[in-house]
């Protein structure tokens, strides 16, 4: 399993087009993906469970991702929170 | 006999044809045990693809006639039918409790909508629409109804519904489509901004609409004042075949002058500047051809929330509206809050006469710790175009002194900081307090530049609330002692070599426009869509004959006087 915590630092959050982004990117591996924020975890895969955990700027959230491509999916989604979501 | 119905006026316009009632089609959805939930999930899979192939249709089509922007909403409904928590949640109703998909999709989809419509965020609520909309698209293949296509109509029809889905909205095809009207609805629901971006006039919550309209019936759209005339008289019909031919004549003539720039007869230019609140406001200021923005009220950014915004988030406002302009001036308003406009999270007492209370430039200079993370924000964004800034409610120089001693501090921490500054920055201030007005002479030679805010300065020299009803006959904007008062303020400027502008609604009034161009106003600043009618009177207006004019309209003794003269010799009928 492979994991890696991030800080969300746009001011919208995770709001309409970085969430379709990163459920976009997530969909492309065969491993489960999930997001995890206050306590709480989705599936990164879903574009509903991402928008109602409400992610907004300055919030910690965790990336999870186990199976067989996990870290391959792990870094995709790095390089997606990067381009101007988080840190 | 015909009959009018009012709501909002979404879209301007005026469109006359035959309605077309868009019914949503009535959905029974009854539980039912499924003998082979095999084929029940193969039936559920293939309404589902059916239903990404239309949407993806429906996605391509708005991208290419109304741009990506429009279009993603499309690509938001093909992730939900994608999405692994409805899909499998759908499946698993099925297999485990042997339910029919249609009564299992049901269940999910409005498990998903009540969520999401108690949010308490209102673009998570608007999520909800979407899930209905899409869970109906899936639910008419399950039931094998057709959905009452917009897209096939195929002569000139004005839409009457309840609302209009995104779905609905982007098989309207203005050629055909006149207008809409709809039951609910305000100026930013999703079917009123599409009617401005199709450009096809609309009313909005009308209502009654479709309780009152069959298909078939004649209708009028008045989206210029929000009007629905039901089976119009020849009388009525007539009326509005004249006002919509003067409407589109009109918009023709004003559009010819969006590139152009605002310059009289004789060749004299001003500046014809917009208004803002938000960057949001940017679309309308560039699509009407603004030179510049002449007053960005930032109190907005303050306003709807629970604490101060800090330092950085208004930064993004600011350098977003001035990179956006692309060099042209904008000039933006410190904080003008307290009296009628109040904070909560900064817990003010209330007053006995807010307006000539605590408020603007009065509190900043008390609360400096809020006014120079302001300033900060400001002098950060002035790097990435021209950035102007003004205080409000400047009554004496000292408050002037104080205000530019606290921005100069904050300038030089920024530079020893290291971060980037413009260095010709220019600084001014809003004359709206009668005595600024009448010094203006001295104020003059310690700013850059004048913005008369009319709204505040004929309610304090008239002593008059606009808003008191037994009083409001004394809000004179024509009044030779506010015309006076404005003419001061513009000469001392000038003196000094400075410019001078005004950011009220005097501005961008017919009748004020001649007054004002024939004092010397330098810049008119007023809301985006009077822009370019005042571009166009502007045009057959001659700088050096109303000079005069306006000279002797300061010694007539009434403003009725000054109207009846300026409607007389300037104002087409």
């Amino acid at each position: 399993m492979a994991e890696k915590t991030f800080k969300i630092t746009a001011e919208t959050g995770i709001h309409a087009r970085p969430a379709t982004q990163l459920v976009n990117k997530a969909g492309q591996f065969s491993s489960d993906v999930t997001l995890e924020y206050k306590g709480k975890s989705v599936n990164l895969k879903s574009i509903m469970g991402v928008m109602s955990l409400g992610v907004g700027q300055g919030a910690e959230v965790t990336i999870k991702a186990e199976g067989s491509d996990a870290d391959e999916a792990l870094q995709a989604i790095e390089d997606v929170i990067k381009e101007g979501l988080g840190e | 006999m015909s009959q009018k119905l009012t709501g909002i006026a979404a879209s301007s316009g005026v469109a006359i044809a035959k309605a077309f009632v868009h019914v949503e089609p009535n959905f029974e959805i009854e539980l039912k045990e499924v003998a082979d939930t095999k084929e029940e999930v193969d039936r559920f899979d293939s309404a589902l693809t059916k239903s990404k192939e239309e949407l993806a249709v429906i996605k391509d089509k708005t991208e290419a006639e109304l741009g990506a922007d429009k279009a993603e909403i499309f690509a938001a409904h093909l992730l939900v039918l994608s999405d692994p928590e409805l899909v499998d949640a759908v499946k698993g109703k099925i297999n485990d409790e042997k339910q029919n998909a249609e009564y299992a999709l049901n269940e999910i989809a409005n498990m998903f909508i009540s969520m999401f419509e108690n949010m308490d965020n209102e673009y998570m609520k608007e999520r909800a629409s979407d899930i209905r909309d899409v869970s109906k698209r899936v639910l008419g293949h399950l039931l094998g109804i057709e959905a009452q296509s917009l897209a096939t109509i195929s002569e000139e029809t004005i839409v009457i519904a309840e609302d209009l889905t995104p779905s609905d909205t982007a098989q309207l095809n203005p050629v055909f489509i006149k207008g809409f009207a709809t039951d609910i609805g305000g100026r930013t629901s999703h079917s009123a901004i599409m009617s401005r971006s199709l450009e096809i006039p609309a009313v909005v919550g009308a209502k009654e609409v479709t309780a009152k309209i069959e298909t078939g019936m004649m209708i009028i759209v008045d989206g210029i004042d929000g009007d629905v005339i039901i089976d119009p008289s020849s009388d009525e019909l007539a009326t509005y075949e004249k006002k919509k031919a003067d409407f589109q004549k009109q918009k023709e003539e004003w559009a010819k002058l969006v590139n152009e720039t605002s310059t009289t007869k004789d060749g004299h230019h001003v500046e014809l500047a917009a208004n803002i609140g938000t960057p949001k406001d940017l679309e309308g200021v560039i699509n009407n051809g603004a030179e510049g923005i002449g007053l960005y009220r930032t109190e907005f950014l303050y306003m709807g929330r629970d604490a101060l915004p800090t330092e950085d988030e208004q930064f993004e406002a600011y350098k977003e509206v001035v990179e956006r302009m692309e060099g042209k001036p904008v000039v933006i308003r410190t904080l003008d809050i307290g009296g009628d406009k109040e904070l909560p999270y900064l817990d003010l007492p209330k007053e006995m006469n807010p307006f000539l209370g605590y408020r603007a430039i009065r509190l900043c200079l008390e609360k400096d710790d809020m006014f120079r993370t302001q300033l900060r924000a400001l002098l950060r964004a002035s790097s990435y175009g021209q950035l102007k800034i003004m205080f409000p409610m400047i009554a004496t120089l000292e408050e002037l002194r104080q205000a530019k001693a606290l921005l100069a501090e904050e300038k030089e921490k920024l530079v020893a900081e290291g971060v980037e500054v413009s260095n010709d920055m220019e600084v001014g201030i809003m004359v709206e307090i009668p005595s600024t007005a009448v010094a203006a002479d001295r104020f003059a030679k310690e700013v850059d530049f004048f913005s008369i805010g009319t709204n505040d300065l004929i309610q304090y020299t008239m002593a008059a609330d606009r808003m008191n009803e037994r009083v409001s006959y004394l809000y004179q904007p024509y009044h030779p002692a506010i015309l006076r008062l404005v003419n001061m303020v513009i000469k001392a400027a000038h003196k000094e070599g400075k410019w001078a502008g005004m950011c009220g609604e005097m501005a961008g009034d017919e009748i004020a426009i001649p007054l004002l161009l024939g004092l010397g106003l330098d810049e008119f600043s007023m809301s985006a869509t009077s822009i370019l009618p005042a571009r166009s009177q502007l045009l057959n207006l001659s700088k050096e004959e109303l000079t005069t004019f306006a000279e002797e309209m300061l010694d007539l003794d009434t403003a009725d006087e000054v109207e009846e003269q300026v409607r007389k010799a300037f104002v087409k009928a």
